[in-house]
């Protein structure tokens, strides 16, 4: 990594103690098991979707530390604004695997009623504000939620995911623009995984890197390891601080590498190499972790063995489930179009159920 | 009764909902220090102060998309967009968010909300300070769409929408803000969202409109009725969802329709009119349903007066579709 990218434990697993949060085991093996939940979640929705029992997904892995690590940083009441590509912050946060798959398959069982195309997870109790795929709505919302929070003198803070194509979006500049305005306690997260779908980030910036953008807000920018949790923690963690202490948003350029495809429907070998791919493959955020643990004498085989286990088996646990929910309802593609539902609307549900008998 | 025009009743509609509730701000932009360009928001700044009066950036996603956020997290923000014609860099964000929020959140996240923006022409504005954009919000769902036409609708349409748990786009006939003037209640009334209203009772033709079109239309049933026409004007008021029960009633006394509205004629809501009187009151027409309107042209600067429906177009198409 290049100067100013922070880093707390390197590739080897070797760390610098002044840099270590130091958090305590327990907290180190939730954010590891976390990491492998999401590995693991990933691999087998992909598996789903090969053996087309699933139309479409995105994986997150090798981002697994930028959105773990970051999500980790804040509190349950601060509000979160996921892109896509974070499930492991969905499951730290709370959301049940099972909830997950429920949403990929959209069946009865998922809160959005079967409405949403993949990956738009978020749940109200849990301060998660479901995405939209497009590309960098959420950012404004972020900034706009936290506006209203100092509005009301709550204390939280709002973290806005996305990428590094994202940061090219019009929505990117509305938000920053905001946030340095009006002193929002927001902190945008860009998750640079070095494409959008196959655009590398050099074609998304004139500039040198991503986090120098935040100069001309007017507000703190840094660099992270993206592949590096405690890195990540440590740098969100300073951010949220600063929000939560009225001193503003800040920009944080998580480096990290997409190593699987940008969905399902992609195929990235028409667009980088294979070596490009195994040199990020070394530089594995959970393996990352787990030699820290190692290291520390925190973590052994027998460990490692029972969580990928357990991991497997919760997710095959959560695929069985969902996949035996029925389909949403024809009634309930209808509801919340508007609180009540218009004369127009039950005129065509009635119009969809006729057609629906037949069929 | 104090008799006030269009926007002194919105100022009014704003000034009394954010005294009672807390939980309303306004953005915009130059709505602050400025009072806004055309004034809506006159003396707000200085009675609520600028943490409920926000002078934004110069920026229409912005405003809209801060807005929503404000929205989700509790808050009943009431957004100006200066014209109608700028809100196209917001379009998005309403069409994909707003407008979506609650079915795609499965009622759990909902976007209480209002977007006000002056529309229409009639002011020597152009293309870009002249459009009658509603169709393209009427068309999207999750939307509610309202267009007053008095001063005691704009306060009383205001009220409701800024109470309304879904997004209302609150689009304001600015050639109307000073040109009408009204008797406006003081203090809390609510005119119903989704209820057309009947100014003129008829019996040979009916007319519907909305907006600065239904002074147009009210000049034109006159000039009818003196020629012995009976014409029962309709002002729908909400533009989404449409009152089908109030133009269904009304053809059935009429069997006669002429819609009259300065938006574009292609897929105008006057298409839409037409549609559902084919669909429900069919059997009940005796003439053709036809249509006076903008023409298909952008919005044009020196020929406005060419543009736009006025009180002879209208009332030779009566006359017109009463004689069928």
């Amino acid at each position: 990594m290049s100067s100013g990218v922070l880093q707390v434990v390197n590739q080897e697993g070797k760390f610098d103690p002044k840099l270590d949060p130091d958090l305590p085991q327990s907290e180190l093996h939730k954010l590891y098991r976390t990491m492998i939940y999401t590995r693991v979640f990933d691999n087998r929705m992909i598996a789903l979707q090969r053996q087309g029992r699933m139309s479409f997904y995105a994986p997150c892995v090798g981002e697994e530390a930028a959105h773990v690590g970051s999500a980790y940083a804040l509190k349950p009441e601060d509000w979160l604004f996921p892109q896509y590509r974070e499930q492991g912050a969905m499951i730290l946060r709370g959301i049940p695997l099972e909830q997950l798959v429920s949403s990929l398959f959209g069946n009865r069982n998922d809160v959005c009623k079967g409405r949403n195309f993949a990956n738009a997870w978020g749940d109200r109790s849990l301060n998660i504000v479901n995405s939209s795929a497009p590309v960098g709505t959420q950012i404004p919302l972020a900034v706009g939620a936290a506006m209203a929070a100092k509005y009301k003198g709550d204390k939280i803070v709002t973290l806005a995911y996305f990428g590094d194509g994202s940061t090219s979006s019009g929505y990117f500049h509305v938000g920053l623009t905001f946030a340095s305005v009006f002193k929002a306690p927001t902190i945008f997260f860009c998750k640079n995984n070095q494409y959008a779908v196959s655009v590398p980030t050099q074609r998304q910036l004139g500039s040198e890197n991503i986090a120098v953008k935040a100069a001309g807000y007017g507000m703190e920018g840094v660099q992270v390891d993206g592949n590096d949790i405690l890195a990540v923690y440590r740098v969100t963690k300073d951010a949220v601080e600063r929000a939560r202490n009225g001193e503003g948003p800040t920009l944080i350029e998580a480096i990290t590498y997409r190593i699987g495809p940008h969905s399902t429907s992609d195929d990235p070998s028409r667009y980088r190499s294979q070596e490009e791919v195994e040199s990020w493959k070394r530089k594995d955020p959970i393996k990352r972790l787990r030699l820290y643990l190692e290291n520390r004498g925190l973590w052994g085989e027998k460990e490692e063995a029972d969580l990928w286990k357990e991991a497997e088996d919760m997710v095959s646990e959560a695929v069985r489930k969902a996949e035996a929910a029925p389909l949403p309802t024809v009634e309930s593609m209808f509801e919340d179009v508007y609180k009540e539902m218009s004369t127009a609307l039950k005129e065509q549900l009635q119009d969809a159920l006729t057609f629906h008998e037949w069929g | 009764m104090p008799v006030l025009t269009v926007v002194q009743a919105i100022n009014k509609a704003l000034s009394e909902e954010m005294s009672k509730d807390e939980s309303i701000v306004l953005l915009g932009e130059d709505i602050g220090v400025n009072g806004g360009v055309f004034r809506a928001t006159e003396g707000l700044y200085q009675t609520f102060g600028s943490n409920r009066v926000i002078d934004t950036p110069l920026t229409e996603s912005g405003i809209i998309g801060i807005a929503m956020g404000m929205s989700l997290y509790g808050l009943k923000p009431v957004a100006e967009i200066q014209f109608l014609d700028f809100i196209y860099p917001a379009f998005d964000l309403i069409v994909n968010e707003l407008a979506k929020f609650r079915y795609r959140t499965g009622g759990h996240y909902t976007a209480h909300m209002v977007i006000r923006a002056p529309c229409g022409g009639g002011i020597k504005g152009g293309m870009y300070h002249s459009q009658s954009s509603e169709t393209y919000f009427i068309h999207t769902a999750g939307l509610k769409v309202v267009m007053p036409s008095s001063s005691y609708d704009a306060k009383g349409l205001l009220i409701a929408a800024i109470r309304d748990d879904d997004p209302v786009i609150f689009l304001e006939p600015k050639r109307l803000y000073r040109s009408i003037k009204g008797e406006v209640p003081e203090g809390d009334y609510a005119v119903q969202l989704g209820r057309a209203s009947v100014l003129t009772e008829g019996e040979d033709v009916s007319l519907f409109t909305y907006g600065a079109m239904v002074h147009v239309a009210l000049e034109a049933a006159k000039k009818a009725g003196e020629k012995g026409i009976s014409v029962e004007v309709v002002d729908l008021r909400t533009l989404s969802p449409l009152d089908f029960d109030a133009m269904v009633t009304s053809v059935k006394k009429t069997g006669r329709v002429v819609i009259v509205h300065e938006a574009p004629r292609t897929l105008g809501l006057g298409a839409e009119i037409s549609a559902i009187i084919s669909e429900k009151a069919f059997l009940h027409l005796e003439a053709p349903i036809a249509r006076v309107t903008g023409y298909d042209t952008p919005y044009h600067y020196s020929l406005e007066e060419v543009y736009l429906p006025n009180v002879e177009k209208v009332l030779k198409t009566v006359e017109k579709t009463a004689s069928f």
